[in-house]
């Protein structure tokens, strides 16, 4: 039977790892996701994890040494924050198009400069592009079940494609939380052993991550592209059955007291579940005004999304990221595009708050979310606001 | 070389097939060709072990070839030629055939 216990995020993600029985944990320490790999190096010197740990001298390395670890057909997990992720930031793209099936846990925090150890989204954002599934977690529960998924999803063989579950730094990797834990015999049964179709082997030898010449580059990222956006039933399937074995569904965007809403707000990672504290207190003030989680970013939701928000008038949309001297934040602007050819799309309205590991209250939701509507309702000047600043 | 289209590329562009390299013509590159002349040729194979691209082969007689799948017309051959026994002439020229 499963068991629930308090145990902090970044353990539980640790123990999810455990469980998925991964063969190499390649990682270098960073805050806020020091924990994690901490918890791993232990598990597997105490002999709880039969796995190998490479102690690796930076982020560069430690997604390197991933790289041949899954090659040779190795269930390979690593983690790392900010400018750890920056730091691989190369030898991501170089995962995703060798299609190494790679899980990542990316325990996002805020870039330099100014220095700043505390959590937002500007880490993940700078690898949006590379080709990775891109999942966000909400809380313990979604990081410890995203973490055994995202095995099963990377190494299934219509996917294979490195993944990455994004936990706020912080905000969810150290904070304790009860979070079920399933058996063995249950994580088994979700997740079948790994065998990559084509691996290094000296029987069989292939070449991996060849040079490419203008001839078949193009080539090589059509089909990267194509077989990016044909995961998407993949991803839907392998969370139907996650949810018949650990009860819990989960799906590439939901909503929160969304019937009948002319106004929604939009939040990706663990802010959502303090927006859903502030659309709750504005339905019982008789406020047409729901809420939109998107959880699965990269392949992007293009239909789900449309669907969630069909009917909407207003869609407020967070960010806790910003293209500087661009069109605000990044998830507003691909929102934005997403929905452009929707007949009666919603007017869209872009906040950007909670950075650099800044708290958004739930008052401060009910705030932004009131200021949305009139911004939508006058037409918001420029593209974003930010909220929160001390002027 | 082949042309695959995208939906024939492996996942993750695997090259299974080794050596695949040598299909590659790196001719193309070309914009000078070594035109060889055989009467001044006195078979010291300088030019074998100059040229980087190992586009000189030494026949049974001696004497050379230039292979133009892959020589790249850097002139090399023709630089370190004692006897002046190659002469680069423009690719496309009447000239760019070697001769007989």
């Amino acid at each position: 039977m499963a068991k629930r216990i308090g145990i902090e995020v970044s353990l539980a993600v640790s123990e999810a790892v455990k469980m998925a029985k991964a063969d190499v944990v390649a990682a270098y320490p960073i805050t806020p996701q020091t924990h994690i790999v901490e918890s791993l190096a232990e598990h597997i010197a105490n002999g709880e994890l039969d796995a190998e740990y490479i102690c690796v001298e930076s982020e560069h390395s430690a997604m390197s040494a991933c790289l041949g670890s899954s090659a040779a057909g190795a269930r390979t997990y690593t983690a790392t924050a900010g400018q750890g992720l920056e730091l691989m930031h190369e030898v991501v793209y170089v995962a995703a198009s060798m299609r190494l099936p790679i899980v990542m846990t990316v325990a996002n925090r805020a870039l330099s400069g100014p220095l700043s150890v505390w959590g937002d989204h500007s880490d993940v954002m700078a690898i949006r592009d590379t080709g990775w599934i891109q999942i966000f977690a909400e809380n313990g529960q979604e990081a410890f079940d995203l973490t055994i998924w995202a095995f099963r999803i990377a190494e299934d063989k219509r996917v294979l494609f490195p993944t990455i579950v994004n936990l706020d730094g912080f905000h969810l990797t150290h904070v304790v939380e009860p979070i079920e834990i399933p058996t063995q015999e249950e994580v088994d049964k979700f997740l079948p052993e790994f065998k990559l179709p084509t691996s290094l082997d000296p029987r069989n030898p292939v070449s991996m991550g060849a040079f490419t010449i203008p001839q078949f580059y193009t080539e090589v990222k059509k089909s990267q592209a194509v077989d990016l956006e044909n995961t998407m039933p993949v991803i839907k399937e392998t969370l139907e059955e996650l949810a018949k074995v650990f009860g819990r569904k989960y799906n590439p965007v939901e909503t929160y007291m969304a019937d009948g809403a002319e106004t929604l707000i939009l939040t990706m990672g663990s802010y959502s579940q303090t927006a859903s504290l502030a659309v709750k207190e504005l339905r019982s003030q008789g406020k047409k005004v729901g809420q939109v989680r998107l959880r699965l970013w990269r392949p992007f939701p293009f239909e789900e999304l449309k669907q969630a928000v069909k009917g909407v008038k207003k869609l407020i949309v967070l960010d806790r990221a910003i293209s500087l001297g661009g069109p605000g934040g990044p998830v507003a602007s691909e929102i934005r595009s997403a929905l452009y050819d929707l007949p009666n799309a919603p007017n869209i309205v872009g906040f950007i708050a909670g950075l650099g590991g800044r708290d958004i209250l739930p008052e401060q939701f009910v705030e932004m979310i009131n200021h949305g509507i009139e911004l939508a309702d006058k037409g918001q000047k420029g593209s974003y606001e930010m909220m929160g600043v001390r002027e | 070389m082949s042309n695959h289209t995208w939906k024939e590329i492996e996942k993750g562009a695997i090259v299974k097939e080794p050596g695949s390299a040598r299909a590659y013509k790196t001719g193309d590159w070309r914009s000078q060709l070594p035109i060889y002349d055989k009467e001044k040729c006195v078979k010291c194979g300088v030019c074998y072990l100059y040229c980087p691209d190992a586009a000189i082969k030494i026949m049974p007689d001696g004497y050379i070839e230039v292979d133009e799948y892959y020589c790249k017309g850097c002139g090399i051959c023709a630089k370190e030629c004692w006897t002046g026994a190659f002469k680069m002439v423009p690719e496309g020229s009447k000239n760019d055939k070697q001769k007989k």
